[in-house]
C-alpha cells in the first residue's frame, strides 16, 4: 500500500506538483496519465527517491520514504530509456544489481527465458539492439520480486510479441498481490493493463479510481475516450 | 519487507566498493583507455630512446601537465554524462547517494590513473638502468600525473553534479582546463610584469600553489636543477619546497584540490533532482 499526501514540488518557477494526494492499492496496476507537464514523471521519480519533494509525504507499507535508501530493496524500476555501461554484459549487470542489493535469494529470471535472452547475456551491452536492451531493462525491474514495480513507458521500443510477454508478466505480478505503477502514452495499452487510474492535471489528481468506474461515469467504452471526456468537461467548466 | 531490510543493512557499507568493481570493469574495457595507455607508452619510450636525461623528463613533464588534465576532465565529464540514465537506475536501488557518487568517481579516476601508470611504467622498464640519475625525476613526473588525474577527475564529477546540460558541462570542462593551463599563467605573468618593481617572490609562490598544474610543474622543476635559471625566485622556491613545511603545504594543496571539488560535488549530488 502506498499513500501519498500533500506532495509538492517546484522546479524554479515551475510548480510541478501542487499538493498531490493518492493511494495505490496492493494487487493493482495503477496507470498514471495526464497531459504533458502534469507531473507524471516527477511523481514517479519522487516515489523512487530520484527527486526530492518540497512538501508532503509518501508512505510505502507505512514507512516514510526518506533519505534511508533501504526501502528501495522492495522496489523495481524500469526507466523509459535503457542505457547501461557499454562494456558490461547483461549477465554482469544482473550480478551488479544482486551485489548492490546484497540479495542472495534466487532471482526471478523468468523473463530471461520468455524473452529468449540467454544467448545475449554474455555480449557487451553496446552490441545489443535497442529492443534487446529494453528487454534487459524489464528483466532487471522484475528480478528481485519487488513489492512495488514502477514502469515508465514499458513497452516503448518492444516488438508486439515481447510487448505481449511483458504485459503478461505485469498481470502476473499484480495477481501475486504486488503493486504496479505504470505510465504510457498508449491509452489502449493501459486500458487492457490497468485496474486503477490516476489522472493528473497541473500537479493535482483530477481523477483517481478504477478504470471501470471512470468509463461508467463518462459513459464511454474506451479509456482514451473517457479521459478525453473528462478533459472536454474541464475545458467547458 | 523487514527481513529484507535486515539483510540489506549489513551490506550497505560495502556498496561503494561494489559500484567501483563494476565501473572499473566497464572503463577498463573501453578502447579510448587502451589508446591512452599506448599513447603514454609510445611517448615515454620515444623520449627516453632519443632524448634521455633531463630533456626527456622536461618533455614528458610538458605532455603530462597538458594532456592529463585535459583527458581526465573531458573523458570524465563525457563518461559521467553518458552514464546519467544508468545513474538513475542505480539510485533506484538501495544505495546511498554518497556511496554512488564516490563509487563513480573512483570508477573513473582509478582506471585513468592505471592507464597512465601502466603506459609510463612499461616504457620506463625498457630503459631502466640507462639513466638512474633522472629516474627519481621521472617518478616525480609520474606522481604529478597521478595527482592531476585525481584532481581533474574530481572537477569532472563536480561539473556533472552541478550542470544538467551536457553541452554546457563539457564547455565548462574545457574552459576550466584552458583557464588552468593557459589563462592563469598569462594573468600571473601580466601581474608579475605590472608589479615588477616590488618583491614578488612570495606572491609568485602563492600563485603557483593556487593552481594545481603550476604546482605540479614547480615540484618537477625543483628536481631538475633548473631553479637556478629562475634567479632569486628560484632560490626562494627551492628554499620553500626544500623545507619539510613547504613540501607538506604543497602536498596539502594537491589533496585539497581533489577533496574540495569532491566534497562540493557530493553535496550537490546529495540534494540533486534526477
Amino acid at each position: 500500500m502506498i499513500r501519498i499526501s500533500g506532495l509538492t514540488k517546484r522546479f524554479g518557477a515551475l510548480h510541478v506538483l501542487r499538493g498531490l494526494d493518492l493511494e495505490l492499492g496492493e494487487g493493482k496496476v495503477t496507470a498514471i496519465v495526464g497531459p504533458n507537464g502534469a507531473g507524471k514523471t516527477t511523481l514517479m521519480k519522487t516515489v523512487l527517491g530520484l527527486t526530492r519533494s518540497d512538501g508532503g509525504e509518501i508512505l510505502i507499507d507505512g514507512e516514510r520514504v526518506a533519505d534511508d535508501p533501504r526501502y528501495r530493496s522492495n522496489v523495481g524500476y524500469m526507466p523509459q530509456i535503457a542505457r547501461f555501461p557499454e562494456n558490461l554484459t547483461a549477465a554482469e549487470l544482473i550480478a551488479m544489481m544482486r551485489d548492490l542489493r546484497g540479495n542472495d535469494a534466487p532471482v526471478d529470471g523468468d523473463l530471461i527465458e520468455r524473452f529468449k535472452l540467454s544467448e545475449h547475456l554474455r555480449k557487451p551491452l553496446r552490441t545489443l539492439s535497442g529492443g534487446t536492451r529494453q528487454k534487459v531493462n524489464a528483466v532487471l525491474a522484475c528480478l528481485f520480486r519487488p513489492s512495488l514495480l514502477v514502469l515508465d513507458e514499458p513497452t516503448a521500443g518492444l516488438d508486439p510479441v515481447s510487448s505481449g510477454i511483458l504485459k503478461d508478466k505485469i498481470a502476473e505480478v499484480r495477481d501475486s498481490g504486488r503493486t504496479v505503477i505504470v505510465t504510457s502514452h498508449v491509452m489502449s495499452e493501459l486500458d487492457a493493463l490497468a485496474d486503477d487510474i490516476a489522472f493528473l492535471v497541473e500537479g493535482r489528481v483530477r481523477y483517481a479510481g478504477s478504470v471501470h468506474d471512470l468509463k461508467l461515469a463518462t459513459r464511454q467504452l474506451s479509456l482514451e475516450r473517457a479521459i478525453a471526456r473528462v478533459m472536454v468537461e474541464d475545458a467547458v467548466a | 519487507m523487514n527481513t529484507l531490510n535486515t539483510t540489506m543493512s549489513t551490506s550497505l557499507p560495502r556498496a561503494t566498493a561494489k559500484i567501483v568493481k563494476y565501473e572499473l570493469r566497464d572503463v577498463l574495457r573501453s578502447r579510448s583507455l587502451l589508446a591512452y595507455t599506448l599513447f603514454f607508452l609510445a611517448v615515454t619510450d620515444v623520449l627516453l630512446r632519443f632524448g634521455g636525461g633531463a630533456r626527456a623528463a622536461l618533455s614528458l613533464m610538458n605532455v603530462v601537465l597538458l594532456l592529463i588534465p585535459l583527458v581526465s576532465i573531458v573523458f570524465g565529464t563525457i563518461y559521467l554524462y553518458n552514464a546519467r540514465e544508468f545513474t538513475e537506475l542505480l539510485l533506484a536501488q538501495p544505495v546511498h547517494r554518497r556511496q554512488l557518487f564516490i563509487g563513480q568517481y573512483l570508477g573513473l579516476a582509478l582506471p585513468l590513473s592505471a592507464a597512465f601508470v601502466v603506459g609510463l611504467g612499461i616504457a620506463l622498464s625498457f630503459h631502466i638502468g640507462e639513466d638512474p640519475e633522472h629516474l627519481s625525476t621521472l617518478l616525480v613526473v609520474a606522481a604529478s600525473g597521478l595527482l592531476l588525474t585525481c584532481i581533474f577527475s574530481a572537477f569532472a564529477a563536480l561539473i556533472v553534479a552541478r550542470i544538467d546540460d551536457k553541452v554546457k558541462g563539457i564547455g565548462v570542462a574545457i574552459g576550466l582546463w584552458l583557464a588552468c593551463t593557459v589563462v592563469y599563467d598569462g594573468l600571473v605573468m601580466l601581474g608579475l610584469m605590472a608589479f615588477a618593481d616590488y618583491p614578488l617572490e612570495r606572491a609568485a609562490l602563492g600563485a603557483m600553489i593556487a593552481n594545481p598544474i603550476d604546482l605540479a610543474r614547480v615540484l618537477i622543476l625543483m628536481r631538475l636543477d633548473v631553479s637556478a635559471l629562475m634567479g632569486y625566485t628560484g632560490a626562494v622556491f627551492e628554499k620553500f619546497f626544500g623545507s619539510a613545511g613547504g613540501t607538506a603545504l604543497a602536498s596539502l594543496a594537491l589533496v585539497l584540490w581533489t577533496g574540495v571539488p569532491l566534497l562540493l560535488g557530493a553535496r550537490r549530488f546529495q540534494r540533486k533532482d534526477f
